[in-house]
């Protein structure tokens, strides 16, 4: 049996908020092996992010709190471990691309002295000099098909484009050699026009190094084309995973379903139907199956019990009670 | 017609008992609002509330001057005999009446100057506007105060107009900034398309935008305006003796420091309190309007 | 090049706003009742002198031929004669002006270092005790005027516990060095004096303190929060997730972004130091333009009230132009311009 690279075990997130206690993560159980590019699919507020942040570490801790939880990187519980350890798990594991470039960079330091910073910091050979950190830098620019990049590394974020400063957060990513990426929603804050060609891009890179991805998105369509294998998550917890193919095609859990038909389709037939109701509010989350206000198959051990992972068919996993058997 | 000015009201009230909430909800807002309460109804009431109400005028009792803090004189008297919590109940009348009168003379003219200002942007009414409050705003606002109430007569009331004259272009600028940046908006370019009026638009599309900076504001000023007025009536430029004024005490305690000390310290603390209350109380507003820094 | 041309522009802006402050107190001063000429000279001097006298400062003539004959002296470094000094004002405003210069320097220093350092303490231990001490003092700072911390100062270090002294720039004990600069810590140093050097320093610390502690505790509200909302954006979680040293992101990466606001508003604090130093100036006796000022308003000494007036507009407007250039230094994206957002 492969050894998983990735295995979030029943983590808990909450956060400390003016009013009370945001309770987001309700149990997250997701796994990865070496070489996969794995979708994250939920609808904006569901906790995707988090997730994400978590698994580096990286999540503000004191407002957040982890009550419960395990998350295994390569058989070592990431958060048990100490400062040093996680430091270089951040180098060299595992890297992330952010979902707002605009946000993602310093705006008051060029794009050279955060990307070679960066290099420093992360890149597998220890003492490079400055200039062979320069020259990296040029080349991971280079990588990610932007052109002139000695001219780029004088410049500050303000002077670039949307689509410029992602592809520059890429290869901030991609320049460590990390073994695994978590990409959240890369493409979400581009224009239509340039997410195909960021997407495209970032698979080409993938491919050639060999970094097992996670890609976080809310669209379907990115999902189908880009991931062989699925997770859906609602509200805090994953509510189906499945091989992409498969999940397309027979889409189990009904939150998925109805996300499914939520999808205008482009051949124009049918009319595409919203999930009527809507996301719960964190404060004072619904009491067993998160999704049990608004799923047309609710049943009376929804509202008591939270359900786990049923194994509906082969490599396919639902968290419903329609499929307990 | 009337079903939507229902509704229209109805949300609008919803809103303002949300804003309520959460002002309520942070124990600061409270305190500042309780504060600000209790001096306002201690200088509305102030021949009810203090203990000696004839001294706040002119009262000479020799016998009882100069005492220390006692049971009979919490905050002792001054070298008149005179009672010094009374008087500062009584200055708190002209903190807050200053307060009052020049913000609601200055902040209309500054909000409306710049809103035409920001509307009209780019053309001349713009730049002889935005030009003639940068000439006001390019001397520390205490400055100016001083210098045209010297040249005027002193007198709580030259004060009040000195302090106003020089506080209209901060509202000015404020406003000018955000009517500057929302005038592009598509809500205004609609309002313009479908024909409205120049005074519609800047009263009624472009004011609203501008309310929860211009509370906060006036919340935060009534401090600062007192503070000003209590420095003017500091060097002798505001209300003249014998009218209870805390700026006026403090300056006469000055003289009988370190011994009396008494006479100067109370009327000292009552401003920093009134300045303190207006100031969290702003906050407290700005935070339950949710506006950025203002 | 757009760096100059931005400085042209705001050189010539300031020029303007300069030239109209002129107008506007000119006409102010003039506009007062009373009779400046027989105001200056007094009731019993007769009739023809002061009507020379009148001729004189050509107040017979239309108010714009007057402004006219203000500015040309003022181009020419003349602003007429003090009433109060009986002498050129110029000389006066060049006597008094490096001991207010001094005060608002040392206050400068002290309420920009200490400001962001507290407010730095703040961020660190963000909702623990530190940050609500700071906070609570800062409150504190920022309501009580600056004539109430002198009082109170005045009363604790200079007559109960009797540490520092309470009048003036030097003890009166002490020659003055040999003036270079005008201000008596710098001279005194070139001089060699360590002894007039300390002396001056302990005068200046009450009215300084005094001055600078409201601003201080602005300026470190301003940096906590800047900082603490920093703190949560995405950049610092990637710096984080780069396995850059905690350490090196505060110093470097969060400290720079997060000072922009505050010294964005530390011309405005100066510019409400050089009022309230009208006040505190008074109160310690400190031989300043700030007390000068106080004096010819006090006696409706109009040449000098102008000339004034116009030295703090000048100072003022130099001290934004500063500030200007700092933030545009440190915030690219205000030097830049929006050149090309997405």
């Amino acid at each position: 049996m492969a050894e998983r690279l990735l295995d979030i075990k029943d983590l808990h997130i909450s956060f400390d908020v003016y009013g009370g206690t945001l309770k987001v993560l309700n149990g997250v159980n997701l796994f990865m092996y070496e070489g996969e590019k794995v979708g994250l699919v939920g609808e904006t507020g569901c906790g995707k992010t988090t997730t994400a942040k978590s698994i580096l570490k990286i999540l503000p801790v004191p407002p957040a709190r982890i009550p419960k939880g395990e998350i295994f990187f390569k058989r070592q519980d990431v958060l048990k471990m100490v400062p040093k350890e996680i430091q270089r798990i951040r180098a060299q594991g595992i890297s992330m691309i952010f979902q707002d470039p605009t946000a993602a960079l310093n705006p008051v330091f060029t794009i050279g002295d955060q990307l070679m910073e960066a290099i420093k910091y992360s890149s597998i050979q220890d003492g490079l000099s400055r200039r062979e950190i320069r020259k990296l830098a040029i080349q991971t620019l280079q990588d990610v098909a932007l052109p002139d990049p000695e001219r780029i590394l004088e410049n500050y974020p303000i002077q670039l484009s949307g689509g410029m400063r992602q592809r520059i957060c890429i290869a901030m990513a991609l320049a460590t050699e990390s073994q695994l990426l978590i990409a959240d929603e890369p493409t979400t804050s581009l224009d239509v026009t340039i997410q195909d060609q960021v997407l495209r891009l970032l698979g080409v890179l993938v491919k050639e190094k060999e970094t097992s991805t996670i890609l976080i998105t809310h669209s379907l369509g990115i999902v189908r084309e880009w991931t062989q294998r699925v997770y859906v998550m609602y509200a805090g917890g994953m509510v189906e995973t499945a091989r992409t193919a498969e999940l397309f095609e027979s889409p189990l859990h009904p939150y998925t379903q109805g996300l499914m038909k939520a999808v205008p389709k482009l051949t124009g037939e049918g009319i595409a139907e919203g999930i009527s109701g809507r996301i719960p509010d964190y404060l004072n989350p619904p009491e067993g199956c998160r999704f049990n206000p608004r799923c047309p198959h609710v049943m009376p051990v929804c509202k008591k019990e939270r359900p786990p992972f049923f194994n509906a068919r082969d490599d396919h996993q639902v968290a419903c009670f329609l499929f307990k058997e | 017609m009337g079903k939507t000015k229902t509704a229209d009201l109805s949300r609008r009230w919803e809103k303002v008992k949300k804003s309520w909430y959460k002002f309520s909800k942070n124990p600061l807002s409270i305190i500042g609002a309780t504060i600000i309460l209790i001096i306002v109804c201690l200088a509305i009431f102030a021949p009810f509330a203090a203990p000696y109400p004839e001294h706040a005028g002119s009262f000479v009792n020799f016998d009882e001057a100069s005492m220390p803090p006692n049971l009979k004189h919490p905050f002792g008297t001054d070298v008149f005999g005179r009672d010094i919590m009374s008087r500062i109940f009584f200055g708190f009348r002209f903190s807050i009446t200053m307060g009052v009168v020049v913000i609601t003379l200055a902040a209309p003219v500054g909000i409306t100057l710049g809103l035409i200002a920001g509307y009209m942007k780019g053309t001349w009414v713009d730049t002889v506007i935005m030009r003639l409050t940068d000439i006001f705003v390019a001397v520390p606002p205490l400055v100016l105060a001083l210098a045209v109430c010297s040249i005027l007569t002193p007198s709580v009331f030259n004060a009040m107009m000195a302090v106003t004259l020089m506080w209209w272009p901060w509202y000015c600028r404020m406003v000018y900034g955000i009517a500057s940046s929302i005038k592009n908006e598509f809500f205004v370019q609609a309002a313009e398309v479908t024909g409205a009026g120049k005074l519609h638009i800047i009263f009624r599309e472009i004011l609203p935008n501008c309310y929860g900076p211009i509370f906060t504001k006036i919340s935060l000023d009534m401090g600062w305006v007192i503070l000003i007025g209590s420095a003017l009536s500091f060097v002798g430029l505001g209300a003249q003796p014998p009218t209870p004024d805390l700026g006026t005490m403090v300056a006469d305690g000055g003289k009988y420091m370190p011994d009396q000390w008494w006479i100067a310290i109370f009327p000292a603390i009552a401003i920093m309190f009134i300045v303190f209350g207006f100031n969290i109380l702003g906050d407290g507003i700005r935070d339950m309007l949710e506006v950025e820094e203002v | 090049m757009r760096f100059l041309k931005f400085f042209a522009r705001r050189l010539l802006h300031s020029i303007f706003v300069l030239l109209g402050l002129s107008v506007l107190v000119f006409l102010i001063a003039r506009v007062m009742p009373g009779d400046p000429a027989r105001m200056a000279l007094g009731p019993r001097v007769p009739e023809e002198i002061v009507e020379k006298y009148r001729e004189d400062l050509h107040l017979n003539k239309p108010i714009y031929v007057q402004y006219y004959y203000w500015l040309i002296g003022a181009i020419r470094g003349d602003f007429g004669m003090s009433l109060f000094t009986k002498r050129n004002v110029a000389d006066d405003i060049r006597e008094f002006f490096p001991a207010t210069l001094e005060l608002i320097l040392f206050t400068g220093i002290v309420m920009s270092t200490f400001g962001i350092m507290l407010g730095v303490i703040a961020a660190r231990y963000a909702n623990k005790w530190p940050d609500n001490v700071v906070r609570v003092i800062s409150y504190m700072g920022v309501c009580t005027p600056a004539f109430v911390f002198a009082i109170l100062f005045l009363l604790l270090f200079g007559y109960i516990l009797n540490l520092l002294p309470t009048i003036g720039r030097l003890s009166p004990w002490l020659d003055r060095p040999p003036v270079v600069t005008g201000f008596i810590t710098i001279d005194s140093l070139i001089a060699g004096n360590l002894v007039a050097f300390f002396d001056g320093l302990k005068h200046l610390i009450m009215p300084g303190l005094a001055l600078a502690l409201g601003p201080m505790a602005q300026e470190a509200r301003i940096t906590r929060s800047s900082m603490t909302e920093n703190l949560q954006r995405d950049f610092i979680a990637l710096e984080r997730s780069q396995a850059i040293p905690e350490r090196r992101i505060m110093t470097k990466y969060l400290m720079r972004i997060s000072i922009i606001p505050t010294v964005s508003v530390l011309g405005l604090d100066f510019a409400s130091q050089l009022g309230w130093a009208f006040l505190v100036e008074l109160i310690f006796n400190w031989p300043g333009l700030s007390r000068y000022g106080i004096n010819v308003m006090m006696r409706k000494d109009l040449n000098a009230i102008v000339a004034v007036i116009m030295v703090i507009g000048l100072l003022f407007l130099i001290v934004n132009i500063i500030v200007d250039i700092v933030v545009a230094g440190l915030d690219p994206r205000i030097r830049l311009g929006a050149e090309r957002s997405k």
